[in-house]
């Protein structure tokens, strides 16, 4: 596990066609413990994706600095928006392609693939399944690579509510057998609350601020109870 | 259409051909316009000795060499281009002028700086093909997948995975079409390469069949060559195709 320590001098966006230049970040700043389960929760397209991506080192054109605390440079896996597997593999070898090839990690991919209830799926191509499958399957080949710090980008959209409850389940039950700093994007503030330690309220206009900085108080039992979400919802989030 | 409705189709459509080719040489009753028949005694004759399977296969050699060259080099440059913008700017105009380069021009310059040998044959008809296959492949270059990209680089593919299991699986496309219109094209630069400069080869024995007015013999070579070309198509091309598409719902 990995803590990490985000200071954002300046990041924007240059001119696109008739857009103008767009100030994403200023003088942001957020720590993180290790281990804590962080919510960004906001409006689409304040930047949450962004910083995802500055994290992840796919972003690296802004001003500032990303450090991680921890033993090394840490394992980092990301939950894409969409599954973003590869059409042409099959899911077994999807999960794979993120191992060096030895039959141990052969081993960890097929307990993992049952884990996420895959098994009977794994010699199918991802295109042939549904889009809770592919997601499942990207969640395993996030865990596959033992993340220290695993980003998350609204993974569970546009799934119907039971797949997407049963998808969360799932998440938490792989977070408990292996642990890590989850850094997890959604706009979906009861979705935030029945998974994270901590929510960070992101606002507009750009560039974005942190409204609010909470600590979730609730056991894993109680977040299973709708009306305790809904609850701490009225309580916490509408003001 | 079941698979023998589809057969019967070619056959009839193919019988109509022969019967209207039949009627015309009738018609004209020339030695310049020989019935089908007398063009199957010439495929006959030809292969009896031998010749016809020598100047095939010289012929599918040259072709086969300048296809291997050309599709190989004009994939490296198009995917070059097609990921360099810069490099594009700087050889797009390159690139259109080889691109409306007479074919001829190119054999006759190769004959003329490198003698009339066998590389020189082949290094034309790979260069005249190259072009061609760098622009197919620039747009596959162009088109490709920013996301599996980025998703490569989290999970740390490294170069080489990333190649082979994100990168080439979406050139295949843009690969097939090159080699299809590739094999069509190279093979006929092929023909014109033989007759201007080596005495072996279908353009070659074209060649002499027209100084003899000897009709039926370049129909009975020309239709040999269909027929070869053809069952590259079906033997290697088709099933090779299909093989890399099985993912596709």
């Amino acid at each position: 596990m990995t803590g990490l320590e985000i200071e954002i001098t300046q990041k924007r966006f240059p001119a696109v066609g008739n857009a103008p230049p767009l100030l994403v970040y200023r003088s942001f700043r957020l720590s993180v413990e290790p281990g804590t389960f962080l919510c960004l929760l906001g409006p689409s397209g304040i930047g949450k994706t962004t910083l995802l991506n500055m994290i992840a080192g796919l972003d690296s054109d802004f001003e500032g600095r990303i450090v991680f605390h921890g033993r090394g440079t840490p394992r980092i896996a990301y939950a894409f928006q969409s599954p973003r597997l590869l059409p042409w593999r099959t899911l077994l070898e999807n999960l794979l392609l993120v191992l060096p090839s030895t039959s141990e990690a052969r081993e960890r991919i097929e307990i993992l693939l049952q884990e996420v209830g895959l098994a009977d799926a794994a010699h199918v191509y991802p295109e042939r399944l549904s889009l809770g499958m592919q997601r499942r399957a990207a969640l395993a080949r996030a865990f596959a690579v033992e993340p220290d710090l695993l980003l998350m980008d609204e993974p569970f959209v546009s799934l119907d509510e039971p797949t997407a409850d049963r998808l969360r389940d799932l998440l938490c039950r792989l977070l408990e057998r292996h642990p890590a700093t989850v850094l997890f994007v959604t706009h979906d503030s009861r979705e935030a609350l029945r998974l994270a330690d901590r929510i960070l309220l992101l606002e507009g206009p750009a560039p974005a601020q942190i409204r609010r900085d909470l600590t979730v108080p609730m056991s894993r039992e109680e977040r299973r109870d709708k009306a305790q979400i809904e609850a701490l919802h009225q309580q916490l989030l509408t003001s | 259409m079941r698979a023998w409705q589809r057969l019967a189709w070619t056959a009839l459509s193919l019988l109509a051909f022969l019967a209207l080719w039949q009627f015309l040489s009738f018609l004209v009753a020339s030695r310049t316009v020989p019935s089908p028949l007398l063009v199957l005694d010439a495929l006959i004759a030809a292969a009896e000795g031998g010749r016809l399977f020598y100047h095939i296969s010289a012929t599918l050699g040259r072709v086969g060499a300048a296809f291997f060259i050309a599709l190989l080099l004009g994939s490296a440059v198009g995917i070059l281009l097609g990921r360099a913008p810069k490099l594009d700017r700087l050889f797009n105009s390159w690139l259109v002028l080889f691109l409306n380069l007479p074919a001829l021009v190119v054999i006759i310059l190769c004959y003329v700086w490198f003698g009339l040998t066998e590389a020189a044959a082949v290094t034309a008809v790979a260069i005249n093909k190259i072009p061609n296959v760098a622009v197919i492949m620039r747009e596959g270059a162009l088109a490709l997948d920013r996301d599996l990209a980025e998703m490569a680089r989290v999970y740390r593919f490294g170069a080489w995975k990333t190649l082979r299991h994100v990168v080439l699986p979406q050139l295949v496309p843009f690969f097939a079409a090159a080699a299809r219109s590739g094999l069509a094209l190279v093979w006929k630069i092929v023909l014109v390469v033989e007759l201007l400069g080596r005495s072996s080869g279908v353009g070659f024995e074209l060649y002499m069949a027209f100084q003899l007015f000897d009709v039926a013999t370049i129909l009975a070579y020309a239709f040999a060559f269909i027929l070869v070309i053809q069952l590259i198509e079906l033997a290697l091309l088709q099933p090779w195709e299909r093989a890399v598409n099985r993912w596709r719902r």
